[in-house]
């Protein structure tokens, strides 16, 4: 029987990635997410694990990226503005399909913004963030106890799928105490074996292994690009997470992720108090998007409010999904502001005036 | 049943260590808990706060604007959230650090003179404690037996010979609002 | 693949005749260096080094972003080819994971001393167990032939093409000296690939820091290679190793840095 713990969403982060095999991390600080860095050079060397503060954070995905090519479990965190400084270097580790762990835990933004929480770098996040075609599994945690679990979850999608795997989260969930509950899991049921691709030195006898991203070739990198491309339809097919909330019978939703989901599920059942039908759809894999699941739901409902820290970036994402069938409202906070439930009950609110203004005349 | 709170003071009163084993003591009553503090400069000798919400159901939002009960050990901390406790809520204040005591008349609100307690036991320190043990008074929303776990968690171990001084605390704060001062 | 060196291949009568001789673990294929070029000289070194240690097995090199982006096309062993100035970074993190394996970079100066400067000092200032092979020549190779940190006052390339102007684009860097102040230098040196003795010095050079490596000696192993740049500077082979000796040297003189006794 595992334990259950009271615990920061960075601390359990961090924790969670040391019970999974965690072999390196490296990190450069930056507020709101030290506490992962803190928490693992206290714990990681006595657990097995080699951790190094980097110079940046550019130096420390790149050191991601040589480590990662060795085939263990390697990870890095940071927030926003260093998110951006390891573009290029996740762009390399795309191309040259390396398995790592990936945390971003947003802050407001633009340029040095603030240090409270946002959920503006879900375009960077989910849309490639650095040059070239590529994505990256991008998992979204609703909660200290998910912040723990998607690490699992992560490693084993950068295992099975060779992808960097984002967990994109927040301040104010890296921040917070919840319990969390940390399962049996067996590091070496997991771990799949990298030695047919990864740098460990040359066998005698058999083929030199090398990690690149360069193809100078434009046949053979519009090969690379397809063989991607074809992952990444893998992954749209088979890996898409989300959790519903009072969707069966109802007739507006809201969709929205992490701290917001949290936010908008008490709007719900404030909502629902009041007598209406409104529910939560709470996409835990923001890539791939659950685009099916929303198209589906929208046959069933007169309208859809998406909710986010930032100025409207996944509503585009759910406006595609739809694809036009109902209206889809957009309510959103920004510079680290949070929005409040009765801000988002005064949404869903607004929603059913204008249906009943509709429907007396 | 859900209770959400709001414990607001100056950085270093021990307002965010108050709120998380009040939190933890929830956990060990199996309850759902969420503490959510406020972080960044301001927790550098400024105003630090945290949301404390314990229920016996999933805790949907962290992010709460308003509150059953408020903790408050000092003006700056009144002046913000005195108007975002639910009517009929409760109020209960550090006496020695407010000197304009809360005017709302919906809510019930408790003096609390922590500090002077907390010199006269010889225990600065524990304030934090004498205000736990009022709001525990009047909410046993979790023991005592579950409080003085929790802070074999919340502390250090090297502070562990001090939970005596804080039980010690603790019970004085109950104390003090069995006749409480209702004002 | 066929062998592309076929039409070139003479009849060996006696062992003696050998003049030149390719490692083993330097591939049997053709480089895409150009001719003159110092490049080929060090990659032939270097893989006999790590052939005469016995390494081949267990040595990890980084390739850079510069001429030696296609380095791991002529080396025989595992290689990962790194984001511009980043080699050291990314040499850092398999060393940390696999601290058993051997590994060094191989750096050109515009990705060494320019990009990745900051990645240069903090990997040699951590004391990193690698070995950093750091080829200045000068100019940006790759890139058709523009100034780089170590460009020498005076010279002509593309974005200096009255000479570099001190006053306005900086002075040539001697990283190399900087490098040799940190405490996490185990063993700088610079030389030369222009003459058969330096090709011998540089090998000694190259011996001795992957040894230190092999024997876990505390810090960073750090071997500048002054070369030349044939079709960078505009200079036939003979004029470029010439310009080399009277120009680079006397800026970038040769020799110990940094030895262990020191």
């Amino acid at each position: 029987m595992a334990t259950k713990l009271l615990m920061k969403g960075n601390e359990a982060l961090a924790e969670a990635a040391i019970r999974a095999g965690l072999k390196a991390y490296f990190g450069y600080p930056i507020t709101p997410q030290s506490e992962l860095l803190e928490y693992l050079v206290r714990e990681l060397p006595k657990r097995g694990g080699a951790i190094l503060q980097a110079e940046s954070e550019i130096a420390s995905i790149n050191m991601v990226y040589g480590a990662a090519a060795t085939g263990e479990r390697v990870m890095t965190s940071t927030s926003s503005p260093g998110f951006s400084l390891m573009q290029e270097g996740i762009s390399y580790i795309a191309c040259a399909e390396l398995p790592c762990l990936l945390v971003n835990v947003m802050r407001g933004g633009p340029g040095l913004g603030t240090i409270q929480p946002g959920q503006c770098d879900y375009f960077q996040a989910v849309k490639g963030g650095g040059h070239g075609d590529y994505r990256m599994i991008v998992l979204a945690p609703g909660s200290v106890q998910e912040m723990a679990d998607f690490v699992y979850l992560g490693f084993d999608l950068a295992d099975k799928y060779r992808i960097p795997v984002l967990i994109l989260t927040d301040g104010a969930l890296g921040q917070m105490m919840e319990m969390v509950e940390f399962p049996e899991y067996d590091i070496e049921a997991h771990l799949v074996d990298h030695s047919s691709w990864a740098t460990t030195g040359k066998k005698k006898g058999s083929e030199r292994h090398i990690i690149t991203s360069l193809f100078l070739d434009p046949e053979i990198l519009e090969n690379v690009n397809l063989h991607l491309q074809k992952k990444y339809d893998t992954i749209r097919e088979k890996e898409v997470r989300y959790e519903a909330v009072m969707t069966d019978d109802a007739d507006f939703i809201v969709v929205a992720y992490g701290l917001s989901a949290r936010v908008s599920h008490k709007a719900i059942e404030m909502g629902r108090q009041e007598g209406m039908k409104v529910g939560l759809l709470r996409p835990q894999t923001l890539f791939p998007f659950p685009s099916e699941q929303l198209n589906a739901l929208a046959d069933h409902v007169n309208g859809i409010l998406v909710v986010e820290m930032s100025a409207g970036q996944m509503v585009e994402d759910v406006r595609l999904s739809v694809n036009g069938k109902v209206p889809v409202e957009f309510y959103g906070r920004m510079g680290g502001m949070i929005p409040a439930p009765e801000e988002i009950l005064n949404e869903i609110n607004r929603f059913y005036s204008q249906k009943l203004i509709e429907e007396t005349f | 049943m859900t209770n959400e709170i709001k414990i607001a003071g100056f950085g270093g009163q021990g307002v965010l260590s108050m709120g998380m084993t009040l939190a933890y003591a929830g956990v060990f009553e199996g309850k759902q808990v969420v503490w959510m503090p406020s972080y960044g400069p301001e927790m550098r000798g400024g105003t630090a706060n945290c949301t404390v919400i314990i229920s016996n159901d999933r805790i949907s939002s962290p992010i709460i604007n308003q509150f059953d009960m408020a903790i408050i050990l000092n003006q700056p901390s009144l002046d913000k959230f005195e108007n975002t406790v639910k009517p009929m809520g409760q109020i209960f204040y550090e006496s020695n650090n407010v000197i304009n005591p809360p005017t709302r008349e919906d809510v019930s609100v408790f003096e609390v003179p922590a500090a002077l307690e907390a010199v006269n036991l010889k225990n600065a320190k524990g304030m934090n404690m004498i205000m736990l043990g009022a709001f525990l008074e009047k909410n046993p929303i979790v023991s005592i037996d579950s409080i003085l776990k929790a802070l074999k968690k919340v502390l250090p171990e090297r502070h562990h010979h001090l939970i005596s001084a804080n039980e010690k605390a603790l019970k004085r704060g109950m104390e003090l609002l069995q006749n409480p001062v209702l004002s | 693949m066929t062998n592309r060196n076929e039409g070139i291949q003479c009849e060996i009568l006696d062992r003696m005749d050998i003049v030149w001789e390719r490692p083993p673990a330097l591939l049997d294929v053709k480089m895409h260096y150009c001719p003159g070029c110092g490049h080929s000289v060090v990659h032939k070194v270097l893989m006999e080094v790590i052939e005469e240690l016995d390494i081949q097995d267990k040595t990890i090199g980084i390739a850079p972003v510069g001429c030696a982006v296609l380095a791991y096309d002529y080396l025989d062993i595992d290689m990962q080819e790194a984001a511009h100035g980043r080699a050291t970074a990314v040499a850092t993190g398999i060393k940390r994971v696999r601290p058993d394996r051997i590994v060094f970079t191989y750096q050109g100066d515009g990705d060494l001393a320019a990009i990745g400067t900051a990645e240069t000092i903090h990997t040699v200032n951590r004391g990193e167990q690698i070995v950093i092979v750091f080829i200045n020549n000068g100019i940006y190779g790759m890139t058709g032939g523009q100034m780089a940190p170590t460009t020498l006052p005076g010279m002509k390339t593309t974005t200096s093409p009255d000479g570099r102007d001190v006053e306005s684009q900086g002075h040539p860097l001697k990283i190399a000296d900087m490098i040799a102040l940190l405490p996490g230098a185990y063993y700088v040196t610079r030389q030369s690939v222009t003459s058969a003795k330096g090709v011998r010095k540089l090998k000694k050079a190259l011996l001795s820091a992957f040894q230190y490596q092999i024997e876990r000696k505390p810090g960073t192993s750090f071997i500048e290679v002054v070369s030349n740049c044939p079709a960078g500077w505009k200079m036939t082979p003979i004029e470029a190793n010439r310009w080399l000796k009277e120009e680079m040297l006397k800026y970038y003189p040769l020799g110990d840095l940094k030895t262990p006794d020191t």
